[in-house]
């Protein structure tokens, strides 16, 4: 939480100044019940009307000064507050950008996304609040008990009642609310997932006929939901209702004891309407500081979900962008092993192998045999546990990361798209890349087929997601995309898989005709897809059980000649049918 | 939006009971802590000075008071809890309404929209329209009973002060909804700029691993900079502009406070003539009152907000609850046996009028016979479900099962001859053997498994951490092919006549991919089947091949017959061949 407060740092003026100014007017505040005292004592007492008159000029001059200091005093809170929250998202989407896969596998995307927008808000909120209220609502509260003390202080011991009274029942209410607070969130949260997956499902629902089912499981939950939501009503409902009344018990308790003063003449008929004001404002700034201190709980939980952020470790990276090709194997692994983080056992296993420029190497196996991982060694997105990885003969972890990476064009298994254009899509490589190179990519991805029949070609608007194009069109503008600038490595992850054979096929002959000299290195399922294939690595529960051509393999490798025999099985089938 | 309120309302009716004792709770409540004020100045009028207190008649008041207090207080919890009821039993009542209308809507509705929309409006639009109609409906109604409550008190002390403070309160009304009024421009491109920069951050934050892949983290940066640059400053000027209510209000209640302080003395002192009879105890209830009349109309320009915001919500959901359902067919005649024939005559389809789709499709579909669906990507092949289940209904034409036309016959008796196994695996949060026996309720736990030990899924289940009683939801870790035998299963259970199914062929192993193949083969033995065929092998065997593309039927026939034509069928075919 404290590495947050460096964000501060600019706005150490409007963090001073603010609450400054936020006292200022709530000193003028107190005044204001002691002026009204004196016109009631001085002015009615001496039937003075020109103090009345002067009195009453100062109250509204005390309200013109305080309607300054405290529009001054928002003023600050509100540049402080964004210039702080700008300056940490910021700060955190850079540090975001540096994290290994390792350490953005550790928090996941959708948290960290949750962190950058709804935590760096609550914190921010919490900052405006803080300057607001944090110095003022105390301050009244013991301003007026000071204020008390001032005017009488035996009749002021009452005050010292009632307000820890009042503070001990707030505190009480909401250490009992606060978990039924997030039962009934939950609740909501069921209503929300069964409410998602009936849409989901409404086809299978339907097909079922089941929807009286998903109705009554449904109306189930909501009965939940509004039971859990009157029972904590229940008691949060007590709250103000027993405030109000312990506060007005204790300026019953101030006549009372007020009138004894009076009496014996130690108190004024004005100080005990004082008196009563101050007991009122007490009790509005003891609610304020109630609500004050669940907007910091929350604002504090938020800020260390972003200081854990903050402390993961920034990718190390090399220096070396030098890419020319001296050795003679462009990649190259060297007994590599890999686990991932916290995970007990190698994912991949004492993996060698040698691949020279242009070549094609197929990767093959089940699913969560380390395929991907394998492949993800390569543009060092993840650190080898042991062995060596090399690129033209350095070693990858040497490499300045980002023009490794420049030079090594990814699709992954999953084709995402980005709102914008096509346009905007396929240049993520080559930000200057022209429409003959992007024409040209999508060729070569059988892509520019269906994107120059639709109205606006490149300007074709894709939405977030990609929603308006099919899984197929998707994987295919996504392999457009890395083939843009002719990386020398390109790594398809299992990327055609939405694909028909027919284009499967029309693919792979126009990826070795249009780039020769790029090596491809291509994961999948199928054994036709990897025929052609200079080299193929049969994976196996993390280990290599079998390297070699398509022909060799099918001579030497068990695992290999399955899978193979089983996708000819139903080729066979077919002929003898 | 008198009419979206009035229909919030009519479904508050069940529960008025809970309305009016709300409003006399409130009434009760309110009056009785506005007399305080009354009592309390009084009993400061009976401590003049030194020597002057009238003890007696000072403890009447201080009892009287202590008992009007708890009283008031006990009102006031009462009215929360009847307000409480009738809010959160009228929004249970909405939400049940607006999840059944969904399960009754035809499927066109549900794809036209995004699933994240329509679950917003059942959970989030309702929240808000709890929080803002009806519990800023109460607020607005003490509000309202403390103004005439607060100004009849007044008029009771003195009527010419009191006149004064009618005249004054407007202004911080009025200050309110300028503020208002000014922030709300900056308010709205604020919340849109938000909604750019959680937009931008779910894409790049979200994609992490591609941004990094790609080496697109300087450029993604410098967008977010930009979006946050403006959001940060337009944030600020919107909060500011919004937290200037606040003391502005309070700033005209401090004029109030003023112009009553300084007219009650003066009517102290002798000019009574012409302010009227005041007294110190009375100025001090006056004082207390001009206090508490002020702040419900500093609340009102909020409480329209909410209330606004709640309108719009309303008015979303009845948006949805306007649908038009798909037809009752419940008088219609229940298909109860079904021998697995089907017929396509004449049948037209489209899903726009403007883009034809299918056109004058007949087919003759004998009992176990097997129809493969085969195109290339994105060619429409799920219409062919969409319509044989009414998902969708045709145009012209018709569709006849076991010799009756499938618009005579129930929707749930016919789609329970079906059973239907499709590529986006769908379980639900759940057990795994719910989800098994999701349309057979009844079966026993035997019969689960059985149907699992049929399909090839037994093994795995009884490898997870619970074997059949694992909760698994979508995102649970079970793998697509998992899901996929689950879904497998469940029809197995089902035991129906007739069977559609999409052969996945993306993200599953090759192990569970042959598990998978063997278990369609085991469901389809003897079942009339229409398959979206992937495989050569399924192809081949097939009946009947429907060739689709762009939506259309453009052949159909077996493998020999299609080949013959040499037609797309063969291109496609023998394009396979080559790989």
């Amino acid at each position: 939480m404290k590495d947050l407060l460096k964000y501060l740092k600019n706005y150490k003026k409007e963090l001073i100044l603010g609450p400054f100014f936020k006292l200022l007017e709530a000193i003028f505040e107190l005044i204001v019940p002691v002026v009204m005292a004196k016109i009631i004592d001085n002015g009615i007492g001496r039937n003075d009307s020109s103090y009345i008159f002067r009195m009453s000029g100062l109250i509204v001059l005390l309200g013109v000064c305080g309607l300054c200091f405290a529009l001054t005093c928002q003023y600050l809170a509100a540049k402080c507050a964004y210039g702080f929250g700008t300056e940490l998202r910021s700060a955190l989407y850079k540090h975001i950008n540096k994290l290994s896969y390792s350490s953005i596998d550790k928090i996941g995307t959708s948290s960290l996304v949750n962190r950058l927008t709804n935590d760096s808000n609550t914190v921010q909120n919490g900052v405006n609040m803080f300057i607001r209220l944090a110095v003022r609502a105390p301050f009244l509260v013991i301003g007026a008990a000071v204020m008390a003390v001032t005017i009488d202080v035996k009749l002021s011991l009452i005050f010292f009642v009632v307000a820890p009274l009042i503070s001990v029942i707030i505190f009480l209410i909401m250490k009992k609310t606060v978990p039924m607070y997030k039962k009934t969130q939950k609740c909501l949260d069921r209503a929300s997932t069964l409410t998602r997956e009936g849409l989901e499902g409404a086809r299978v629902i339907r097909a079922f006929s089941r929807q009286q089912e998903e109705i009554d499981e449904f109306k189930e939950a909501v009965d939940e939901i509004s039971a859990c939501s009157i029972a904590v009503g229940k008691i949060s409902a007590i709250l103000n209702p027993v405030a109000f009344m312990v506060m007005n018990l204790g300026i019953v308790a101030v006549i009372w004891f007020g009138g004894k003063r009076i009496n014996i003449g130690g108190l004024t008929q004005g100080e005990l309407t004082a008196f009563t004001n101050y007991m009122t404002q007490i009790l509005l700034a003891l609610v304020v500081l109630a609500n004050l201190i669940v907007i910091f709980t929350k604002a504090l939980a938020s800020a260390n979900r972003i200081s854990e952020v903050f402390v993961l470790p920034a990718e190390r990276s090399g220096d070396i962008a030098d890419f020319d090709n001296k050795s003679e194997n462009i990649i190259e692994f060297n007994d590599v092993s890999f686990s991932y983080e916290g995970a007990g056992d190698y994912s991949v296993r004492n993996i060698s192998f040698s691949l020279k420029k242009g070549q094609m190497l197929g990767i093959i196996g089940g699913t969560g045999c380390g395929k991907s991982t394998l492949a993800n060694l390569i543009p060092c997105f993840y650190r080898a546990t042991n062995g060596k990885v090399s690129i033209s003969g350095i070693n990858v972890n040497d490499f300045d990361s980002s023009e490794l990476r420049s030079r090594i064009g990814t699709v992954p298994q999953k084709a995402v798209l980005f709102s914008g254009t096509i346009r905007e899509n396929m240049r993520w490589r080559k930000a200057d890349a022209t429409d003959n190179e992007i024409v040209s990519a999508l060729k070569t991805a059988q892509a520019w087929e269906f994107v120059k029949q639709t109205p606006n070609g490149l300007d074709t608007v894709v939405s977030q997601g990609g929603k308006n194009l099919s899984g197929g069109q998707k994987q295919r503008i996504a392999i457009a995309r890395a083939l843009i600038g002719s990386p020398d490595i390109l790594i398809l992850d299992d990327s055609t898989s939405a694909l028909d054979y027919k284009t499967d096929l029309a693919l792979r002959r126009a990826l070795s005709s249009d780039m020769p000299d790029t090596t491809v290195i291509m994961i999948s399922q199928r054994t036709t897809s990897l025929k052609d294939a200079d080299k193929i690595i049969v994976m196996d529960d993390g280990e290599a059980v079998g390297i070699g051509t398509h022909d060799e393999l099918i001579d030497n490798c068990e695992v290999y000649n399955e899978i193979y025999r089983s996708q000819m099985n139903q080729r066979e089938g077919e002929n003898n049918a | 939006m008198l009419k979206t309120l009035k229909r919030v309302f009519s479904y508050a009716r069940p529960y008025l009971k809970f309305f009016f004792l709300t409003v006399i709770f409130a009434g009760l409540g309110v009056a009785l802590s506005l007399s305080v004020p009354v009592f309390i100045g009084e009993a400061v009028d009976c401590c003049v000075g030194k020597g002057n207190v009238d003890f007696d008649k000072l403890l009447k008041i201080i009892i009287t008071l202590a008992v009007i207090v708890i009283a008031s207080t006990f009102f006031q919890w009462l009215m929360s809890l009847c307000t409480n009821k009738l809010a959160f039993l009228t929004i249970r009542d909405l939400r049940a309404d607006i999840f059944n209308k969904l399960e009754r809507v035809p499927l066109k509705y549900i794809d036209g929209h995004t699933k994240g929309e329509l679950t917003s409006r059942v959970i989030n639009d309702i929240e808000i329209i709890s929080d803002g109609l009806l519990q800023g409906f109460t607020q607005f109604f003490s509000g309202i009973v403390t103004i005439i409550g607060t100004l009849i008190f007044m008029m009771t002390i003195n009527v010419k002060i009191a006149i004064v403070v009618v005249i004054l309160t407007p202004l911080s009304f009025v200050a309110a909804s300028r503020i208002t009024k000014a922030s709300h421009d900056s308010y709205m491109k604020q919340s849109k700029l938000r909604g750019d920069m959680v937009g931008l951050a779910e894409e790049m934050a979200g994609n992490q691993k591609i941004v990094k892949a790609f080496v697109y983290d300087e450029r993604a940066e410098k967008r977010f900079d930009e979006i946050n640059t403006a959001y940060g400053k337009i944030g600020a000027k919107a909060t500011f502009f919004s937290s200037m209510t606040n003391p502005t209000t309070r700033f005209v209640n401090g004029l109030i406070y003023a112009a009553v302080g300084m007219l009650g003395a003066l009517g102290v002192i002798g000019y009574s003539s012409i302010i009227g009879y005041m007294s110190v105890g009375k100025l001090s209830s006056f004082l207390a009152y001009a206090n508490q009349y002020t702040k419900p109309f500093n609340e009102i320009s909020g409480v329209i907000a909410e209330l606004q915001n709640a309108i719009a919500s309303a008015q979303r959901v009845f948006d949805v609850l306007d649908e038009k359902e798909v037809p009752n067919d419940s008088n219609k005649e229940k298909l109860t046996s079904c021998d697995g024939s089907l017929e396509f005559n004449d049948v037209f389809f489209s899903y726009t009028p403007d883009r034809k789709l299918i056109e004058n499709f007949t087919l003759d579909v004998k009992s176990g016979q097997r129809i493969a669906i085969v195109g290339p990507t994105g060619c429409g092949k799920s219409t062919i479900i969409n319509l044989l289940l009414r998902f969708y209904d045709i145009n012209s034409g018709n569709i006849m099962i076991s010799g009756k036309n499938i618009n005579d016959i129930t929707r749930d008796s016919l789609r329970s001859c079906f059973g239907m196994v499709l590529q986006e695996t769908w379980v639900f949060t759940g057990t795994v053997a719910e989800n098994i026996a999701y349309g057979a309720p009844d079966a026993t736990r035997e019969q689960i498994i059985e149907a699992a030990k049929a399909v090839y899924a037994h093994g795995f289940i009884k490898r997870l951490p619970q074997g059949y009683d694992t909760v698994i939801s979508e995102d649970s870790g079970l793998s697509q092919g998992q899901k996929q035998l689950i879904c497998i299963a469940r029809i197995m259970l089902m035991d129906p006549p007739m069977l559609i199914l999409d052969e996945a062929t993306s993200s599953i192993d090759l192990r569970t991919e042959q598990r998978i193949q063997k278990a369609f083969q085991k469901l389809m033995e003897g079942r009339t089947s229409f398959v979206i065929a992937h495989r050569l092998s399924t192809i081949k065997s097939s009946d009947v091949i429907l060739v689709m593309k762009q939506g259309n039927i453009i052949e159909q026939g077996s493998h020999s017959e299609l080949m013959k034509n040499g037609g797309f069928y063969a291109e496609l075919y023998n394009s396979q061949f080559a790989s």
